[in-house]
């Protein structure tokens, strides 16, 4: 399937990508959080168990074992400081 | 309801005055306004930009306000979160909620602020002597949205 996936504040920064689309074969934000961080240097650093990340599915925060539906726009940022 | 995400600054006079305009049902309004301060976590913050999501941002801000609505008989309620680079001082924030008794409107206010804080998505990035850093998010945020989970029944004894 194909996803739309963004990344916002320091991630958009540390992977130098706001955007971009993907093919992914599994199913739920955990086995795409797994295939992002197979690219190695700070997308396993960043993405690596313990640190504090969100994951939005269709805008929607998310559990990491929430299945992705196809053409799904999956959201990856820190957590929210806003207010 | 009004919800709006925007560079520009807002009045506060202006909204919770537009809130009562033309009609007295309202006896309270309560409003909060966060603004940029100069210093965080021990130095000096010459400017912040805020970053947001934009769509997942205005339906967030929306289902705090509907989850709002769902605690409290509120009889309406402004939400306006700037955007873009601010300097200390300025204003980022402004909620207000109107009810017919003030014990409405200052809870709405706060769980609210609460629950913005931990779940819409904006972030900042601060400007200081030592250079740009994002501000990490705080505990006591978290903290604070925590007290206005919904009640939990114990279980009592067999």
């Amino acid at each position: 399937m194909k996803l739309r996936v963004l990344y916002f504040a320091r991630l958009r920064e540390r992977f130098g990508m706001a955007e971009e689309t993907l093919d992914f074969a599994g199913a739920t934000a955990a086995e795409l959080i797994a295939q992002l961080q197979a690219r190695g240097g700070m997308w396993a650093e960043e993405l690596a168990a313990g640190r504090a990340f969100r994951v939005a599915v269709n805008q929607d925060i998310v559990a990491l074992d929430a299945a992705l539906p196809d053409q799904a726009e999956v959201a990856i940022f820190p957590p929210v400081t806003g207010g | 309801m009004k919800i709006r995400v925007q560079t520009q600054a807002f009045d506060l006079g202006a909204e919770v005055g537009a809130m009562s305009k033309g009609r007295t049902d309202i006896g309270a309004i309560t409003s909060f306004v966060g603004l940029a301060r100069d210093l965080n976590e021990g130095s000096g913050v010459r400017a912040m930009t805020l970053e947001h999501y934009p769509g997942m941002t205005e339906k967030a801000l929306a289902a705090l306000v509907e989850e709002a609505n769902a605690r409290w008989t509120l009889l309406d309620v402004t939400v306006i979160h700037r955007v873009g680079r601010l300097l200390p001082g300025d204003p980022i924030v402004l909620v207000a909620v109107a009810s017919q008794h003030r014990g409405e409107a200052f809870a709405a206010c706060e769980f609210i602020m609460d629950y913005l804080k931990t779940r819409a998505p904006f972030w900042k990035k601060e400007e200081t002597a030592e250079g740009e850093r994002w501000v990490d998010a705080r505990a006591s945020d978290d903290a604070a949205a925590a007290r206005w989970a919904p009640p939990r029944f114990e279980t009592g004894p067999d």
